[in-house]
């Protein structure tokens, strides 16, 4: 029943994965941009989130009511005033504009929330869980996190397969001259993706934030499961992502009940195998190109 | 007014000229054939028209207004579409859903879905299929179906006999008429020069990126077209 219990605690935490892994599926996918801030932005949404519901004392998931709107506009300026100019380009110039970003808002975090370690207050509800049978207790927030994940994925999932914008970010992704030759505003497509990459980013920073501590340097180590999770699932496939943070998560909850100290060496390891005997990933869309 | 005025016309790739002051006027509702060699500048007109390449130089004015800076879905707003060259169906989209983008730009006409199935009934049981599991005949019509969907004045069709069977070439070509019944102006770039002067009531041919000849596709005169095409008698002259 522990080992049971085990895989059931890293299937929801997968979820926590699938959300932050969102996004960074979706900017590759859609415009071939990698975002190595991606983590920063997540922490930043939860320092968002830690000084609102301070401020107001309000519950950090009601601060998600600010903080979502917030993090869409914040992604639309973010593609305008800096995106838009490394896109097409030299795939250097993303990297080291990205990795600037991160030292920036890091180093901003620090100076406004000095290097102390903070969590998000989320009173009863941090510890509440449902117990299903001896030995096997589904936590309320765990599972929060992951209906969370589940939902944006199908959310998107609708919105790429069903709207006039989804099918317009599907022709970008395959061919943008040829999708601009259809009449699609590819600068559009690329704002609308990085708002909704914000959305995703700033819901999977504030649900990091209820579950964990978080300090104004922990990003890239949040970026990293993200990673881990798109290459695991398969790039350009969202049910992969999915798939993929919850065989990341499962892999960390089995390495934890092993040894303390494995959980994340277990997720790395299962993330090499992964890139070493499947490098398209679990889902990974064959190249028709 | 020409719907299409093309004036001093110069585009490159990089260090490479590819057109030389090219002058070009089509009217409204006339048909007109590009001729030429492979290499000789043709795709590149249609490119620098749709806006995908900038010219280096010249205008290019459409129903009196230069198109010069505008990004192609602008001109595709105004009117102006182009079938690539080599189809570039989405492989994501369906047969169905390649269709519906052409229609991103909401511009109304005579051209919907049910009228493009009707027009190349080869596609309609195909809606569902992946457009990445297409025959080349198949993303042809296609790809002229779905530039169809914006209901352009100009439509811009670029080599497409090339890499099909001639019977498939035959059936795309049939279904050029009825396009031409709609009032839509056509811009058809050609190697095949009996395919071109068939279609067309005017033609240009194109030199190394020069307008070599142009007239009327009627009376055209082979010798002078397949000198033109070749630059036999730029040859003869050297000599």
């Amino acid at each position: 029943m522990a080992w049971v219990n085990a895989i059931v605690q890293g299937i929801l935490l997968g979820g926590l994965y699938a959300v932050l892994a969102t996004g960074l599926s979706l900017g590759f996918g859609v415009m071939r941009l990698t975002n190595l801030a991606h983590g920063d932005m997540a922490i930043l949404a939860a320092f968002m989130a830690f000084s609102t519901s301070t401020a107001f004392t309000i519950s950090p998931l009601v601060a998600l009511l600010v903080i979502l709107p917030g993090a869409f506009v914040f992604g639309l300026l973010l593609q305008r005033f800096v995106f838009d100019r490394l896109i097409g380009g030299d795939p250097s110039l993303q990297i080291v504009a990205t990795f600037g970003l991160s030292i920036v808002i890091q180093n901003g975090l620090k100076k406004n929330y000095t290097a102390d370690t903070r969590g998000l207050n989320l009173g009863k509800l941090a510890t509440r869980s449902i117990r299903i049978t001896k030995g096997l207790t589904i936590g309320v927030l765990p599972l929060i996190t992951f209906l969370c994940g589940v939902g944006v994925l199908v959310l998107l999932a609708l919105f790429l397969s069903r709207t006039k914008m989804g099918r317009a970010f599907r022709a970008t992704s395959d061919d943008p001259d040829t999708a601009q030759l259809m009449g699609v505003d590819k600068r559009r497509v690329y704002a609308m993706a990085t708002g909704i990459t914000m959305l995703t980013v700033a819901l999977a920073g504030v649900l990091y934030g209820a579950k964990s501590s978080f300090d104004p340097f922990i990003g890239p180590a949040t970026l990293i499961f993200a990673f881990e999770a798109v290459i695991i699932g398969g790039l350009g496939s969202l049910w992969g992502t999915l798939a993929g943070g919850i065989a990341l998560g499962v892999a960390q909850a089995i390495g934890l009940k092993i040894n303390a100290g494995y959980g994340e060496l277990a997720g790395h390891a299962l993330f090499l195998g992964v890139l070493a005997t499947r490098p398209r990933g679990m889902f990974g869309k064959l190249d028709n190109r | 007014m020409s719907l299409l005025e093309v004036e001093g016309l110069d585009a490159r790739y990089g260090d490479f000229q590819a057109l030389f002051g090219v002058n070009l006027s089509v009217e409204e509702r006339v048909t007109e054939s590009i001729i030429g060699a492979n290499g000789a500048g043709k795709s590149t007109l249609l490119k620098t028209i749709a806006g995908v390449l900038p010219p280096s130089a010249g205008d290019i004015r459409f129903d009196g207004k230069s198109l010069v800076g505008l990004p192609p879905n602008a001109r595709l707003a105004l009117g102006v579409s182009l079938v690539p060259e080599g189809r570039r169906i989405f492989p994501s989209l369906s047969v169905d859903e390649n269709l519906i983008i052409g229609a991103h730009s909401g511009r109304k006409g005579p051209w919907t879905k049910e009228r493009i199935y009707e027009s190349f009934p080869l596609l309609q049981p195909l809606a569902k299929r992946s457009g990445a599991r297409l025959s080349g005949g198949e993303q042809q019509a296609l790809a002229i179906g779905r530039a169809l969907m914006s209901n352009p004045r100009l439509l811009l069709l670029d080599e497409v006999s090339l890499g099909l069977a001639p019977i498939v070439v035959k059936q795309v070509y049939a279904a050029l008429p009825s396009i031409m019944e709609q009032g839509t102006t056509l811009l058809v770039v050609e190697q095949d020069v009996n395919q071109a002067l068939a279609v067309a009531t005017r033609f240009a041919c194109l030199l190394e990126g020069r307008i070599s000849l142009s007239g009327d596709a009627a009376t055209a005169n082979r010798d002078a077209v397949t000198d033109a095409y070749f630059g036999m008698s730029s040859v003869k002259k050297d000599h």
